[in-house]
This record gives structure tokens, sequence and C-alpha cells, in this order.
């Protein structure tokens, strides 16, 4: 099961955070500096699987922006790790070419996103078109 | 795609995050965020009504606060009625802010239950999806109570669209884990698990995480899934990459589905039905093939999700452990991974490998990896790689390999990262103990743990290398001299100076007779630690003293000086003070033989569970290792060979605690109240249902036999289940023997039934008591009998031991020769030269004498042979042999009728490695036994 899924950038500030168990706002700015500082200490030869307290942090960087999993043994690493990048393939669509401006000015977005990806800790959609679809939906209704 | 414009023309919110950006300090940033909470706390408590895009705006900046690490602790009214917006972009924004910053204990949950209810019934589903993703997000008690009904219901009902079951089936997973009493088993089980047939693989997916967790609570209401599973997995990987469009990832069919289904198979055993059994073993094949094949794109992405699946499948495969070539072609292909340049897959392959080396059909195709594994201990740059590797070493070792993967672990420990080190020595400690052949290697191997990474090495790890010395006598003369070397180096550890200290303490007599390390200066190479130690040593090496005194009379003078020096009499540590005062008090009053018995050798200690096997338990958690163990256990000893420790029983048992009593005297067993009324052990037990026959002694019986001529203590038969130990003490012609049945399984033993079996002619001259034991024995227990023992004349055999009872289902019957020997009821007699070649001339009838002449067995060591004789129970006679070489010996043997004045004498001839040996009594069978049991001992 995923417990939670960040997105920090190298400053270590957060930019996405949604935690599938819930959690003390105060522990959450713990967790999420150590985290960061966890895979910010490590180097591109160094594997992307970071054991941390009782579970396993799964960590892609792009270019300034680190998206981090953090999942239990239930889960398989290596899909954990190439859903992180379906994830950013499916905000790249629809932000084309994302930044992490457009995560930060479009958090209510990506959460809808996010939200139709992952839901309580399990991945329940990967098809680009079904993750897009309600989030058209409301473009559409914001135009008119 | 439509083109997104920075901040969607929500230009307050950008205004405000490009303010917080600009912040130059944490301070600036804190006072710009109080402002905006100020100033949305006022647009929400004024008076004009917000129209929804204001709400909008003024919820998107609370997230932003609030994911800046703020407490936000207003607007959730807002969001609140946001929720019963009929428009969708105001209901969504309004469950995001719930669903983001409402726990599940939120006294709104009420207000939101009304909203979401309203949104579950009304059909439309894009307010149902809303409605479900935020139950799947709280996921409150409340919340269960209210809709543990209605989820089900929607996910199986025919019409409910596909996207609105995708979020009921991981909102019911949600309540039953919240509230699994809530979510009772019902009509609709069944038709969850046909969802795994549905069209749409999204609904799949979804569906499948909820099975799992199911499943794998009532394995029995979901055994249908596993055909279910296998089918559905077997068209996916049989597909052609373009079978299933969107749910294609760069050219491979449905990864994450796949491993989900590999994942809910994990639940069950193999598949008994043969048609599916032989559909999943084709698809595990296939995506084996799939592996070997040419790429079907050079994008990482393609490898990524294609080893995925791999991965689980090599998991299922491991998990089934029932396919010998499957398991094979995992373990080759993982060998292939442990190459790659990818450090992912390297790790991820060492981790995979390392369940696979507890298969007993893989564990030999594991074991052609060590020279790979080896090296990335060596080479990987990423510590928790080489951490895996440590892990797979440790895993894959066996009685073949261990002296290699010994010495490449403690040679990686020289460089070992901190964070790994502690765990690294315990694993030394258990494989240097665990297939120890040669004890010699495991002191080393000890040792050079301490040296090594001293401040690594828990008080388990030493305790253990103690017990082992003193279980082993084998060992006990060259674990001083090791440990009397390994002080010698001017800065040691002082955990070295422990081991150092408690085992010269029982075993320095064994090295004394070297000049170098005499019995004062071993005295003076321990107390030149002394001062640089911590208290609980310090209290040990006391201990150590006063158990010199007793060893060495010749420096009981020094060590009393020693402690009554005004450093240890006034100690202000009081546990030191009181051991010196007392220590220094016992040396003085007691007489040589009462300081004998108090400070006599520790008696061994019982089997138990190696206490750093349980340290590495609690370490690693209950899973790895104990999976590993049990696994490895279940396989039985042809491939780890050696008899395993027993699962249960407290570790504390057996640990020598540093404070407590090195002096064994708490270990005395108690003293049986009365003689045995009658001889009834002698005769067969009539509670056994078994056959009575009696088993033929047990293989290494006579060794042991023999091993226990010269001493009274120690363990005289171990196998896998059972653990027979003795402790004997002998005066005159009476002695008392007691034997320890130790339990070593975790299950009960039953009929338990010791009997002594003596020959008509032994039973004349030797008698012995004893009263039955308890016929049940707890797993990891251990009983004790007292056997009394009387000498009446002299005689020759050795009574049998025979033990039966019932282990599990099966009949167990083991006999060993029970160590009662002539020279027990032996007597030391002093004397000078001249009364012993007196003698010796006086007993020179042909009868009196006989003589063996006999090759060394052992090393011709002069002190160990010296402690034999001691321990055989004459005296030992010096300078009264004209040739220093040579050693004799002095004493009479008890028997109720009779006593009997014996001389030995023994003259090794070092060039020859021979030794002749002499034996003068008045009594012909005497001698002749004498010289039968002295002869077998070098």
């Amino acid at each position: 099961m995923i417990k939670f899924f960040l997105m920090v950038n190298k400053q270590g500030q957060t930019r996405l955070s949604k935690y599938y168990e819930h959690v003390e706002i105060n522990k959450r700015t713990l967790l999420e500096t150590e985290v960061i500082k966890s895979c910010l200490s490590r180097s591109n030869e160094q594997c992307s699987f970071i054991e941390y307290k009782d579970f396993k942090l799964i960590y892609r960087q792009y270019a300034a922006l680190f998206i981090v999993v953090g999942v239990n043994d239930t889960e398989n690493e290596m899909a954990i790790y190439e859903f992180i990048h379906d994830f950013v393939e499916v905000l790249d669509e629809y932000f084309s070419r994302v930044s992490e401006l457009d995560i930060m000015f479009n958090l209510d977005k990506v959460h809808i996103i996010l939200d139709e990806m992952v839901l309580n800790g399990c991945i329940v959609e990967t098809n680009r078109a079904r993750i897009l679809a309600p989030l058209l939906i409301l473009d559409k209704m914001s135009e008119s | 795609m439509p083109a997104v414009s920075k901040g969607d023309g929500m230009r307050g919110l950008a205004v405000f995050i490009s303010d917080i950006r600009n912040c130059k300090s944490k301070e600036a940033e804190i006072k710009r965020i109080n402002k905006e909470l100020a100033n949305i706390r006022s647009k929400f408590k004024g008076d004009k009504a917000l129209d929804g895009y204001s709400k909008k705006k003024y919820v998107c900046k609370l997230l932003f606060i609030f994911l800046l690490g703020h407490d936000i602790d207003f607007g959730h009214m807002e969001a609140v009625n946001l929720l019963s917006s009929n428009r969708y972009t105001e209901k969504q924004i309004g469950y995001l802010f719930i669903s983001v910053l409402v726990n599940s204990n939120s006294e709104l949950i009420r207000l939101i239950n009304n909203a979401v209810k309203n949104d579950l019934a009304s059909r439309n589903p894009s307010f149902m999806g809303l409605a479900l993703h935020c139950i799947a997000n709280v996921g409150s008690r409340e919340m269960a109570e209210a809709f543990a009904a209605d989820v089900p219901r929607i996910l199986v009902a025919g019409d409910t669209m596909d996207s609105v079951k995708q979020s009921a089936a991981l909102c019911l997973l949600r309540l039953y884990r919240t509230s699994p009493d809530l979510v009772p088993m019902g009509d609709w089980t069944s038709r969850v698990v046909h969802l795994l047939n549905d069209q749409h693989l999204g609904v799949v997916t979804a569906a499948t995480s909820l099975i799992t967790t199911l499943a794998q609570k009532n394995p029995e209401e979901f055994k249908t899934s596993v055909s279910l599973a296998v089918s559905r997995l077997s068209r996916i990987v049989t597909s052609a990459s373009t079978d299933l469009q969107d749910y294609t990832y760069y050219f491979v069919p449905a990864p994450w589905l796949s491993v989900k289904l590999l994942r809910l198979l994990q639940c069950y055993p193999p598949p008994e039905d043969p048609a599916v059994r032989g559909r999943l073993t084709e698809c595990l094949e296939t995506i084996l093939n799939k592996a070997q094949e040419p790429p079907k794109s050079k994008k990482v992405q393609h490898s990524n999700a294609k080893n995925a699946v791999l991965f689980e499948a090599i998991s299922l495969i491991i998990h089934h452990d029932s396919e010998p070539n499957l398991l094979v072609r995992a373990c080759n292909q993982l060998g292939q991974f442990l190459q790659h340049r990818e450090t992912n897959l390297r790790y991820l392959a060492l981790e995979s490998m390392c369940t696979l080396a507890s298969s007993e059909f893989s564990h030999e195709a594991v074991k052609t990896h060590i020279e790979t594994v080896i090296n990335a201990l060596k080479t990987e740059r990423d510590v928790s790689v080489r951490q895996r590797a440590v892990d797979l070493l440790y895993a894959m070792c066996d009685r073949s390999n261990a002296q290699q993967i010994v010495a490449e672990m403690l040679s990686y420990l020289e460089t070992a990262d901190y964070s790994i080190r502690e765990e690294i020595v315990l694993k030394v400690a258990i494989l240097a103990e665990k297939y120890a052949v040669d004890y010699t290697w495991y002191v080393d191997t000890i040792l050079n743990l301490i040296r090594i990474a001293g401040d690594y090495v828990s008080e388990e790890v030493w305790y253990r290398v103690i017990q082992i010395v003193i279980n082993r006598d084998d060992v006990q003369g060259y674990a001083a001299k090791t440990v009397f070397e390994a002080l010698q180096a001017p800065a040691c550890h002082e955990n070295l100076v422990k081991v150092g200290g408690y085992i010269l303490g029982e075993f320095g007599n064994l090295i004394a007779g070297d000049p170098r390390s005499s019995p004062l200066i071993q005295f003076d190479l321990l107390h030149s630690k002394f001062h640089l130690c911590g208290a609980p040593t310090r209290a040990l090496l006391l201990s150590t003293y006063i158990k010199f005194v007793n060893l060495f009379p010749e420096v009981k003078t020094t060590i009393q000086d020693v402690l009554r020096s005004d450093s240890q009499l006034r100690n202000a540590d009081v546990e030191l003070q009181q051991r010196a005062v007392e220590y220094l008090r016992l040396s003085t009053v007691a007489s040589t033989d009462i300081l004998a018995t108090v400070l006599e050798e520790m008696p061994p200690f019982p089997e138990r569970e190696s206490s750093i096997l349980a340290k590495l338990k609690k370490k690693k958690g209950p899973s790895t290792v104990t999976d590993l163990e049990e696994a490895k256990r279940e396989r039985g000893s042809d491939i780890n060979g050696g008899p395993e420790p027993a699962p249960a029983g407290t570790s504390a048992a057996s640990t020598p605690s540093p404070s407590a009593d090195l002096l064994g005297l708490g270990a005395a067993p108690p003293v049986p109240a009365g003689p045995p009324p009658s001889s009834g052990g002698l005769l067969v037990d009539v509670f056994s249902d078994s056959p009575s026959a009696v088993a033929p002694l047990a293989p290494g019986s006579e060794d042991n036999f023999a091993r226990f001529v010269c001493k009274n203590n120690g363990v005289l038969f171990e196998n896998q289940l059972l653990q027979i130990g003795l402790k004997s003490e002998f005066r005159q012609n009476l002695g008392r023997m007691f034997i320890f049945y130790g339990n070593k399984t975790s299950t009960q033993f039953l009929h338990f039934t010791p009997t002594l079996i003596c020959s008509d002619d032994l039973q004349a001259s030797l008698s012995l008591q004893t009263k039955p034991v308890d016929p049940t024995v707890d797993g990891g227990a251990q009983v004790q009998q007292a056997v009394n023992i009387e000498c009446v004349s002299d005689f020759a055999e050795a009574p049998v031991l025979n033990i039966q009872f019932r282990y599990g289902g099966t009949f167990q019957n083991v006999s060993v020769k029970l160590p009662i020997t002539l020279n027990k009821f032996f007597q030391p007699t002093e004397m000078a030269s001249q009364d012993f070649f007196q003698r010796w001339k006086q007993l020179s009838s042909p009868q009196q004498e006989v003589q063996s002449i006999f090759r060394a067995k052992h090393p011709m060591d002069t002190e160990i042979t010296k402690a034999k004789i001691i321990g055989f129970g004459s005296a030992l006679l010096e300078e009264v042999d004209p040739n220093p070489a040579n050693f004799v010996g002095a004493g009479i043997i008890h028997t109720k009728t009779t006593q009997i004045g014996c001389l030995l004498r023994l003259e090794p001839n070092l060039q020859a490695q021979m030794y002749r040996l002499t034996l003068r009594t008045s009594k012909e069978s005497v001698s002749q036994r004498l010289c039968e049991l002295l002869s077998e001992q070098f």
C-alpha cells in the first residue's frame, strides 16, 4: 500500500503532499524534511529505493523536483518506480511540459489527477485518457 | 488539450504564491501567510456572500498554506457548504479541501456524511465519484457506519458506471480496513470476485486490490479468485502488445494490473486444479521468456515495466516453492540482473535472491553466484545495495561456504558503514557458530570480530562465545591461549578484556605451564587492563582473580594484596566493593578444598536458542529472519547441517549476565531430600507404550564417554531433539550424578522414560539409585534426574542410559554409555619421591603391573597432560621421577569393601609421538581397568 506521495523541490519545499494514512501536521513537516534529506544526499549511482523506518521510499528526480512515494512491503518497488513516471507523463500531457510552477499554481488540478490515479493508497487507474477525463469536464465547465 | 495558463486566471492566488516565493526569510514568509489567513478569515466571516469563484480561490490558498506546514483552523465550514453546491467545480474543491485537511476524528463528519449521502444517491457519476473518493480518503468509523451497506451495493450493481465501480471498490477496501466488523461478507462477495472478469481493465485494477486484502483475511470465501486471476493474467500476458490499447505502457501490456494479479495469487498456495496450475505455469514461463527476448523498445520505461512484472512473477514462484524448474530459471534471471548496469535492478535482484536462497530447489543455484555477490560487497557504491549483499551472503551460507563467507564479511566489516556494522557482527557471530566444524575457527572469528568492531559486539555475542567455550572442552585450551595472545595488544577492546578475563579465570590453568603465560604473567596482563575498564568489566575481573586464587595458589598473596588495596575495599561502587570484601575473605578463611568446590569450573550451559539469533530477529522484525530460519529448518539438516537452535526458550537463561555469579553458585542443582526409596529407575518403565527394546548405543557415544573419564561435567549427548548434560561429584566410594535432559524442540516429549541399565556383573559391584522423572518434557524445557552412586567393588563395565520418548508422532529411543568409571572413586595421595619408589618396588609382581605403549592421539602438551592426570583423580607428583619429562601419580581407589592403592607413571616420547603408561596397584583387575581408561586419554 502507498502511505504517502510527495513532490518536493531541491530546496526542500513541499509542492504536493498526499497522505493515505492520517499523519499529524507537525509530524508531516518533520517527515518531509527527513525524506527529502535522505533523497538529496544520494547520487545517481545509488538505487532509487531507501529503507526508511518501517517503510520503503521510492523516488525519482525530474530536474529540481523529487517525487517520493512511501510504501509498505506489499508493493512492488519497480512498479511504483515506473508508476511515478506514468504520473509525470500525465502531468506533462495536461500541462504540456509541466514545470514546478504549474504544480504550485494548479495544486487543485494536480490533486485531481493524483486522486484519479491513486485511491486509498492503491493504484486505481493508469490509462491517461481516463485519468484526465474528469479534469477536462471541469475545464469545459469553467470555460462556459 | 487546452493550453493552461499559469494560475488559470486566479490572479489573487498567483500573486500570493509569488509573494511567498519572494520571501527572503522564514519570518517574512510567516508574516505574509498570517496576513493572508487574516484576509481569508475576514472574507469568510464577512456579510457578503462569496461566489463560487472566490470560494474556490480562497480554498486553494488555504491548501497551499497547509502544504507549507501551517495548520488551518478555519474554512472547514465553508468547504462543507461547497459540498452541497450543484456546480461540479465548487463541489470538487469542497471535497478536495476535506480530503486533504479533514481527519477522521473531525466533528464535521456528520455534516460531511449528509452531503456524501446525497451525492451517492444523485445517480450523477461525477458526483458519486467525488463522494466515494471522499469516503476512501477520510474513511472514519462514522462513515463506515453510514455507508457500509451502500458501497457494496453500488460496486456490484449492474448499471454502475465503470469509473464509479473503480472508486467504490477502493472505497469498500477503506471501510473494510477501518471497520471490518461493519462490512460483513454477503451476497456481494461472489460478485466482487467476478469483477476480475470485468471487461474494463480499470475496474479489474481496482477490484484486484480489494480482493487481495479480502482474500488475506478470508481465504476460503475468495478461493474462486485464483482461477479467475490466472485466466485474466494469462489473457494479459499472451496478448499482443496492441490488444489492450490504453493499458499498454511502452509495449508492456497492463504492467500494474499484472503485478497486482501476481500479488493476489501470492495469498494462496499453488492451484490444486491441474488445468489452472498448468495455465499459471505457462504464464510464468512466458514472463520469464519475455525477459530473454530482444526488447520491443529501447526506452527505459519499457524495460522497467517489464521488470516490475518479472520481479513479481519471481516472487510468486518463490512463494509457491514447488516448481524446481521455475525456481532455477528465476535464479538464473536474477543472476543476470546481479551484473546489470542499473543499480535498481542489482538491488532488487539481491533482495529477491535472498528469499530464493531459502528454497531447497534453488539454494544450490543461488550459491553459484557467490563470487558476484562478494564482489558487490566490495564494489557497490550504495550502502543499501551492500546491505542487501550482506543479507544474501547470510542467506546462502551453509557448511560448504561458511569459512569463505565469514572471511569476506569480516574483511568488509573493517570498512563497513557504521549503520550496518552491528547487524553484520551479529550475522558473522551466528554463521561462525552455526557452521563451525572446527571450534578453534569459531574462537578466532569471534576474537577477530571484537578486534575489528569491538564497539558493535553486543553482550549477546560475547556471552555466546563463553557459553560455547565452556560447553566444548576440546577448544578450552586453545581459547585460553588465543585470548592470552590477543590481550597482549597494547590497546584492546573492553569486550576482549571481558572475554579474556572470563576464559582465563576458567581455563587459565591450561596454559599456565608455559613460562610465557605463567599464572603471574596472566594475572599481571589482566590487571594491567583493569583500570581502563568500566565497572561491569572490573567486577568480572575481580571474579577472575578469585578463580585464579583457586587455580594458582602461587599468586594468592599477590591477588589478596590487590583485593586488600583501598581502591578495591573502599571502592565507591557498591558492587565492586562487595566483591572485593567477599573474595578477600573467602580467600583467607576457606580451605583449599572448599575453595576448589566453591570456585569449581562452570558447569556446561543448557543448550537453548542462540541469544544472538534472538537479537537479530528482534532487530530485523519477525518476518525476514524467522521465515528464513524456519524455511531452512523445515528442510532438515542436509543443507545447513548440524543441530538447529531450538525455536523456543528464553535466551536470558542461557546467557551469563556480566554481574551474575561467575562462580556458578546459583547454578548448583538442589539436593534431593532424603535418599530415594528404591532403585525404581532400574526397572523398565511400565507406562511406556512403546517397544521396550533398548536402542544400540548412539554413534559417538564411545568418544563422549572417553571425554568424561577425566572430568565430571559436560554434555554427554546431543542430537536434533535432545541434549543430555551431566554434572557429578564423587567422594571416596560414593557419588552423585545429575543428569540434565534438555528438550531442544518446541514440542513436548511424551512418555519420557530414562532407564539405567546395568549388567548382572555390574549390579553386584556398582549400586545406582534414582527416581523416575516426569514423563512429560515441555518444549525448550530441561528436567534433571539425580543418581546416587555407590561403588561396592571394582568394576570394568559402564552402565547404559537408555531414553525412550515420543516426539510428535514418532517413538525415539536413544542409548548412551554413562561415564561412571572406576577412577571416579580415586582419592589423590601426595607422597615424596622416596616413598613413591619404595611402594613402586613393593608392587612389582607381574599381576600388579599393567603396561601399555601407545601412539599419541592428541598434541603432546605437558600442561594438558598434567590437567588430565589430575582430572583422572590421582595426585600428580612433581619432582618425583628423575626424568622431568615423565609424569607420576598416586592415589587410592575407594570401594565399599576395600581400598586399593594405585601408582602410575606416564613416559612420553616426543620424537616417536608415543607414550608408555604403567599402572601398579594391589589388584590386577584395577590395574587393568585404570590402564585402559587412562591410555585412551592422550
